[in-house]
């Protein structure tokens, strides 16, 4: 089945993301099947979780290389969380664990402070972005994405140090935040990335 | 800058919100759907739902109302009151709750902390806590607050932490119904002696100085109350307006 799939990696809550697909009236496919990924027209990461169990429970499925061909083929792809975090190449959560390596570049823990940083807390975008906006968005993470390549950042945020909120690049948008826990305003991103794509 | 939260409780019994005065004569607050979407757009940061009934129909209730709640109302959702076991947590998530709170269940088995966390990540284990003052320390209460265990709040803060939870939910039960301000002294002590966020609870009434001083005094990362919301003696725009004045770090609608 083609059209929008949300990736059921047998974790998390996916629940809160198809809400919201369900309330903006579109359709989309859950599913975890390499068939469904390969056929995708736009592909939904959402994710909360451990970094090495996603990676185990991808590559034990056998969808690690459907999922990062489809991405680096130009399918339109939104991460979540967990999501931005796998698109790299490893994690300080999972020492040893191969991400997706779609960038360069890694994942580190907060050192300062509570965590995880749990709440809103304020993006400030930058010009390399097209659907985000200086608003308030709600974090649940203890760590946080250093692409080598700061070109494809597209908004930061603080706590305690400037981190990396979104990136942006070319068919690739991904979120540290919860779009779908972020009220209206991350109702509209959810619109304006689907109406892009 | 991470915002300071603002979390109107909803307790639910038998599908319906009432807010107890030190946590005995109920009242009959509302519905909790329509009560969740009026927070949600006057600005409430999350909400939690305790849910009060203590019979297994109750608890499908429950979940029949997180269920309806999540598809309207796009903040993030605690529930907690009689959450026993793993596939009590499991099942709660799954009907579109962020975070499980376990309070009894936690100190009768801490390993359930671990257990959770693991399975589903502490971001989404809360762990509830009722203090009450003796001679000087604070104990841990269970059983809504009828129970008073050997636990001094101080370390078991420290034992759910080193197991695993993601965030305190911390209720002073000294302060709670009196609507004569949070307990600062208790929350402080806590949220100083934890790396773990810090909700507040209890004793919040119409000045709404209670707020900034239990963020500035008292170190909590979020402020929870109830009755003030659902009977309109705070509304939750202005008092977020009147924080950001302050300036206290606010989510501004």
């Amino acid at each position: 089945m083609s059209g929008l799939i949300v990736l059921d990696y047998g974790g998390g809550n996916l629940k809160s993301v198809t809400n919201i697909l369900d309330k903006l009236g579109y359709t989309y496919n859950l599913t975890a099947k390499k068939e469904d990924i390969l056929e995708a027209d736009k592909i939904i990461l959402p994710g909360q979780g451990h970094f090495g169990q996603f990676m185990k429970s991808l590559n034990s499925k056998g969808l690690t290389e459907a999922l990062t061909h489809k991405i680096n083929s130009g399918t339109p792809f939104l991460g979540i969380c967990l999501g931005i975090q796998v698109l790299f190449e490893e994690s300080e959560e999972a020492p040893g664990i191969k991400g997706l390596c779609i960038f360069p570049g890694k994942v580190v823990k907060f050192t300062e402070g509570k965590v995880p940083q749990i709440g809103w807390n304020e993006l400030k975008i930058t010009t390399n972005n097209t659907v985000l906006t200086n608003d308030y968005v709600y974090f649940v993470n203890s760590y946080h994405v250093v692409p080598e390549n700061k070109e494809i950042i597209s908004a930061y945020s603080d706590y305690y140090m400037g981190f990396v909120a979104s990136i942006e690049y070319k068919n690739i948008f991904a979120f540290q935040f919860h779009p779908e826990k972020s009220g209206e305003v991350g109702f509209e991103f959810f619109r304006r990335w689907i109406e892009k794509n | 800058m991470l915002a300071k939260r603002i979390i109107p409780c909803l307790d639910v019994k038998d599908g319906q919100t009432v807010k107890g005065v030190n946590f005995l004569n109920l009242r009959h607050a509302g519905d909790p759907v329509s009560l969740s979407a009026r927070y949600s757009e006057e600005g409430a940061d999350e909400i939690v739902f305790l849910d009060i009934t203590a019979t297994n129909e109750g608890r499908d209730t429950m979940r029949n109302v997180v269920e309806k709640v999540a598809k309207q109302v796009f903040i993030p959702l605690t529930v907690g009151g009689g959450i026993r076991t793993l596939d009590d947590i499991r099942k709660i998530l799954l009907s579109g709750a962020d975070k499980a709170s376990l309070n009894t269940a936690a100190v009768i088995n801490p390993e359930i902390i671990k257990k959770a966390s693991q399975a589903y990540g502490s971001q989404c284990i809360v762990i509830a806590i009722d203090a009450k003052k003796e001679n000087n320390e604070w104990f841990v209460y269970i059983n809504a607050g009828t129970k008073k265990t050997e636990w001094k709040v101080l370390d078991w803060v420290k034992e759910v932490e080193k197991l695993g939870a993601g965030e305190i939910l911390l209720t002073s039960m000294d302060a709670d119904g009196t609507q004569n301000g949070f307990d600062i002294e208790l929350t402080r002590a806590v949220s100083l002696n934890t790396n773990l966020p810090v909700i507040a609870s209890g004793g919040a009434g119409p000045c709404m100085e209670h707020f900034s001083e239990v963020f500035e005094q008292g170190a909590a990362d979020a402020a929870l109350a109830a009755s003030i919301f659902h009977f309109d003696t705070v509304k939750i725009n202005d008092l977020k307006n009147f924080l950001y004045n302050k300036g206290v770090p606010t989510r501004l609608k």
